[in-house]
């Protein structure tokens, strides 16, 4: 009973944070601009046309008539305008784009295999490789293979990303002319060459979390193996991979768990920076484009997207938990 | 472990022998005399900038289009490095690119160290808050760390940089929306060694003899956490200049013609082929400010508390980070 009523109370608990959210983007994004209607017009915003949108908008009602038209939009769908002319906009809506005369749910889901191709492999790539590097670093600790290991993450942490990328680009893109320097092919249509393409935008975005992962592995491992009954488990006469392998390793599940989640949470609403550097046109670049041609209601779709996808990622974090840690269900 | 668990009867000759024994444990280090190094060079690069403009007569906004080829891109190799221009110049315009690197030290600086104080004033004051007085305001204030700390930065500071007013100052607007999602991972922290603090003899001593809470959180609980908010200081800096040229890189960043590593090196995304010196000047100085505020901060770390630096120098709250974020 008690790990139902944890997870009625975290469902309960990350919808109150998805409503404050919306309000905050909502609050912030169209109170604050002398008039929303301009923002959303795009450029070039002709008179007539300014009309035709604040008339869509309804920036004429007052605030809180706004506020409650924006979030039932997000649960119920809304129209934009009234009569024949309006323009329906399904559930979820996140808005309308009234330059790209799209409803911003779509555009984004137009836009996301491309970040989550993206960001799942970058994410099997560093999951693998970080807590590889960090188990083998505490395996080896204070030798020269630690030093080496450690040397390079913090050094992987430090290069930007997209510095990384230019110079992945210049190096196997132009130099060696090895590998693509940038373009999307979708999965269904060719997955070699999908594949090929993200390549080197997976490894670049898998170095600087891959650096993290492996810190946080050695020094989890570290902690763990100087536990009592790590030298309990030895005493027994248990041998060094069952022991790492059955006690070690098991520690591990619950941080990592927590981290992976929000780092891929994170990235889905929207790699940005490696999106651009490699002219893959994701989530990010959608809100790039947006922030270049002032399409308000694309810019807070994106956000308010990307901060679901973190809540939500969240969200799965904690009931993962209960499912991982005994402990969890007991305490409430 | 640490003076963060002494008494207050011994704290006073307590520090002064663990201060000098940090010092002797942080320069036997190499990797953090290496990080130090490298930070003081930087902060010296951004305030000579001016000084070093003088000597050669370079400045960061001067066009020199005699220095560039037909083609717009630097005449002579290495991006026309020469004896006047060490860093050669920028394609296109001919700037000197030592000058655009040495002022864009100063906006770095500027802006990662004045985020920095502000994350770190308010995580301090949220952690001690949450943690000294528990209850409804602890749980309030640690969800909504929660939610911050989750809340992806990058686009909302795109989004917020593309509808804020052009009549706000950029430099402040960074330095404030920087400043502003850096705090939860402090106030974590904090929170946790007040909650433990707070159990503590001499807290609860404090405490009988009947002096207020907010004396007891200043001399008490402040300084025992201090070190531990040295160390916060220190990594949290990389991120937040990271932050800047994260969002230079993307467009939304300071202003041109304000200098700005992250601006060059996404201008150079288009030269990367004739011109790499571009990239790699500016590119370098970010990476190596970065690494050396990381490595100083994990020396730091080390030699503050060795025996918790072990398991605190990956905790996942690390703020160890490029805010490249990707």
């Amino acid at each position: 009973m008690s790990r139902a009523k944890f997870v009625i109370y975290r469902l309960l608990g990350a919808l109150i944070v998805l409503l404050i959210v919306a309000a905050a983007c909502f609050a912030i994004f169209y109170l604050m601009p002398s008039n929303p209607a301009q923002y959303s017009c795009g450029k070039p915003c002709s008179p007539d046309r300014l009309a035709e949108v604040e008339r869509y908008l309804g920036v004429d009602q007052a605030w809180w008539k706004q506020l409650f038209d924006f979030l039932r939009g997000i649960v119920v769908g809304r129209d934009f305008g009234a009569g024949a002319a309006a323009i329906h906009c399904d559930a979820p809506c996140f808005g309308y784009s009234f330059r790209l005369r799209d409803s911003v749910t779509s555009l984004i889901l137009s836009r996301l295999p491309i970040t989550v191709s993206l960001t799942l492999g970058a994410a099997v790539l560093w999951a693998i490789g970080g807590i590889a590097a960090g188990l083998i670093a505490a395996l080896k600790r204070g030798t020269a293979t630690d030093n080496v290991v450690m040397g390079a993450a913090i050094t992987g942490i430090s290069a930007p990303t997209y510095l990384l990328g230019l110079l992945g680009i210049l190096l196997f893109g132009f130099t060696l002319n090895v590998l693509p320097i940038g373009g999307y092919v979708p999965l269904t249509e060719n997955p070699a060459m999908w594949a090929f393409h993200l390549i080197l935008p997976w490894i670049v975005l898998a170095i600087a979390n891959a650096a993290i992962y492996a810190r946080l592995t050695r020094g989890q491992m570290l902690e763990v193996m100087s536990q009592d009954y790590i030298r309990t488990a030895r005493a027994k006469g248990l041998s060094e991979p069952v022991v790492i392998g059955k006690h070690g390793l098991r520690n591990l599940v619950l941080p990592l768990t927590t981290l992976f989640a929000i780092d891929i949470g994170g990235l889905l609403g929207g790699a940005v920076i490696t999106e651009k550097v490699f002219g893959l046109g994701g989530v990010g670049t959608l809100l790039l484009e947006a922030v270049s041609n002032l399409d308000i209601q694309v810019i807070v779709g994106v956000t308010l997207f990307a901060a679901a996808i973190v809540v939500i990622a969240n969200l799965l974090a904690d009931l993962s938990y209960s499912i991982l840690d005994p402990r969890i269900g007991a305490r409430h | 472990m640490t003076a963060a668990s002494q008494g207050p009867a011994e704290r006073v000759p307590a520090q002064r022998t663990r201060r000098d024994s940090v010092w002797v444990r942080l320069l036997r280090s190499r990797a953090s005399v290496t990080g130090l190094v490298l930070v003081l060079v930087f902060i010296l690069l951004a305030l000579l900038a001016p000084v070093f403009s003088a000597l050669t007569g370079n400045s960061p906004l001067s066009y020199n289009s005699d220095l560039l080829g037909p083609d717009t891109a630097p005449a002579g190799p290495f991006g026309g490095i020469s004896t006047q221009h060490w860093f050669g110049v920028e394609p296109r315009t001919g700037r000197d690119l030592f000058a655009i690197v040495s002022y864009g030290a100063q906006v770095s600086l500027l802006i990662g160290l004045a985020a920095t104080l502000v994350s770190i004033v308010v995580g301090v004051i949220v952690g001690l808050v949450a943690g000294f007085y528990g209850g409804f305001a602890d749980r309030l204030l640690s969800r909504l760390t929660d939610v911050i700390f989750g809340f992806p930065f990058l686009i909302f500071a795109i989004a917020l940089s593309a509808t804020v007013p052009a009549s706000v100052p950029r430099t402040l607007l960074l330095i404030l929306v920087i400043g502003f999602f850096g705090w939860p991972s402090i106030a974590r922290v904090v929170r946790s060694e007040t909650l433990s603090l707070k159990e503590r003899g001499f807290v609860r001593a404090a405490a009988a003899q009947g002096t207020g809470s907010a004396r007891i959180i200043i001399r008490e609980i402040f300084p025992n956490i201090l070190a531990t908010i040295i160390v916060f200081t220190t990594v949290s800096i990389p991120g937040k200049i990271g932050a800047e040229a994260a969002l230079s890189f993307l467009g939304v960043g300071v202003n041109p013609p304000t200098p700005s590593w992250g601006r060059s090196i996404s201008d150079a995304i288009s030269w990367v082929q004739v011109d790499p010196m571009y990239l790699i000047f500016p590119g370098m100085a970010l990476f190596l400010v970065t690494l050396g505020f990381n490595m100083f901060g994990d020396g730091l770390r080390d030699a503050l508390d060795p025996a918790e630096a072990r398991s605190e120098s990956a905790a996942p709250i690390e703020p160890v980070s490029t805010g490249g974020q990707p």
